[in-house]
């Protein structure tokens, strides 16, 4: 019975931030940024990195996105909301609304 | 070959509560020769080095070392993710407050019911209240905290209690993790498997908990006996994860001593010898040792044959495939399990064996 639940939407307007007991570091072994909270480490490829970077609780989805588009070329909006809203389901971001 | 992500670190094998579902070898008298605080700062570097990123710091009961707070700076200066898992009890305020300066990120507190009388008989001592307290002192430091309740047979109806529980303590995570038959558990195995109705209603408890609104996660883990398939059980064999013992004894998952296998040490070898190329490491690894019905089965990467210290356990040959999957020649052996704890005529009076104190065992008569 896995805790599945919808993937969360994230709007516009949220300021995610790492929830507590998350955070982020480098791993020199794998030469990678990784994500690491209680039960889980991920390895990150260069976006995913970049993109949680800004997750600083006070820029908001909007500002990140905008922020990624001076950086890259291209940014896939809704990939970027997608792995935002996986992480939400994942309790590895919180929101803070509006 | 993939690096490891996670090392559990089993400390110590001394622990104060006596639980009759405790997965710890039956031999725990063979455990006491720990490895010293200098020994397991160097583990720490090998295994950062070898890719380790997250430390669970376990055992027995982590607390009973002295050293605690210096093994987890050290993992903290490497970088490493430390998840304390601990029964609570010796987790005071200063020690607390030594480990959060030394920079522990998560503390996991095992509860065995969500009442002092039924928790403190489980846990063969009083200990119920001790955790609360402790409970509150990890969220006052804050730490996010996650609690475990380890089911069965006498503890399962109690889940809308440990949840209330959990929520009032402010948990971030609950873990309602049924017994896995292991060591002690597989000693008590006949008087701790649930019934079917229980189940049903345990995962029932489960579901109506997530429906309302709240920050609390749950997870539910049922007891594989009951599962079609078996457990992926440590992501593969020598795959992401691996265990050291007290005595430094190198395993790819905690339960894997008992199992007719070359043993290998930290205290012989080092950590990335073992990991690449020792024989213990290779046996299961991959897909290649795998029998029939495994060998040609669509699932053979999505459960690894189950687990391998299982199908030992069971069958008496760690190489077959796990008696739980409903397709293995042995699966009667868990079949009548499950028929036995469903019979209303079994006799369910049975007596515990608790798991003891490993200083209070002597040598060699551990395991009756």
């Amino acid at each position: 019975m896995p805790s599945t639940r919808p993937i969360p939407t994230v709007d516009g307007a949220d300021r995610p931030v790492l929830a507590r007991g998350v955070r982020l570091s480098f791993d020199a072994a794998r030469n990678r940024q990784v994500l690491l909270s209680p039960e889980t480490a991920s390895v990150l490829n260069a976006t995913g990195a970049a993109i949680l970077d800004l997750c600083d609780g006070e820029r908001t989805v909007d500002e990140i996105l905008s922020e990624l588009r001076q950086r890259y070329h291209q940014v896939p909006e809704d990939e970027v909301r997608r792995f935002l809203g996986r992480l939400l389901a994942r309790r590895c971001l919180v929101v803070r609304s509006g | 070959m993939d690096r490891p992500f996670g090392l559990l670190a089993e400390l110590t094998y001394a622990c104060p509560l006596h639980c009759a579902y405790c997965s710890n070898p039956l031999n725990l008298a063979d455990y006491r020769d720990e490895l010293t605080t200098q020994e397991w700062l160097r583990v720490l570097a090998e295994a950062r080095e070898l890719g380790v990123l997250q430390l669970h710091l376990s055992g027995g009961e982590p607390l009973q070392r002295r050293d605690l707070v210096d093994i987890v700076r050290r993992a903290a200066e490497l970088d490493m993710y430390t998840n304390l898992v601990t029964s609570a009890l010796g987790l005071s305020t200063r020690r607390a407050e030594e480990l959060r300066d030394a920079g522990l990120d998560h503390v996991q507190i095992s509860i065995q019911a969500d009442e002092r009388e039924l928790s403190d008989r489980v846990a063969g001592t009083p200990s119920f209240d001790r955790k609360i307290t402790a409970a509150r002192l990890v969220k006052e430091l804050g730490w996010p905290l996650t609690l475990n309740a380890v089911l069965h047979r006498d503890t399962i109806d109690r889940i809308p209690g440990i949840i209330d529980l959990a929520r009032e303590l402010g948990a971030d995570r609950l873990e309602l993790a049924n017994t896995q038959y292991y060591g002690w558990g597989l000693l008590n195995r006949d008087r701790l498997l649930p019934s079917r109705a229980q189940l049903d209603r345990a995962e029932a408890a489960v579901r109506a908990a997530r429906e309302q609104a709240g920050d609390m996660e749950i997870f539910y883990i049922i007891p594989d006996y009951y599962s079609r398939y078996p457990k992926p059980c440590m992501g593969g064999w020598a795959h992401h994860q691996l265990t050291v013992a007290p005595n430094g004894d190198v395993l790819p998952c905690p339960t894997a001593q008992a199992l007719p296998l070359p043993r290998a040490s930290v205290r012989e070898r080092p950590l990335e010898w073992i990991w690449d190329e020792s024989p213990l490491f290779q046996r299961f690894r991959g897909t290649d040792w795998m029998p029939d019905p495994c060998r040609g089965c669509e699932r053979r990467e999505i459960d690894f044959g189950g687990c391998r210290c299982q199908a030992f356990q069971l069958t008496g040959d760690a190489a077959r495939t796990d008696p739980v999957c409903h397709l293995s020649p042995d699966h009667e052996i868990v079949a009548a399990a499950v028929r036995a704890a469903n019979d209303p005529a079994q006799p369910r009076e049975l007596a515990l064996t608790p798991r003891p104190h490993p200083r209070s065992v002597a040598l060699g008569d551990a395991a009756r």
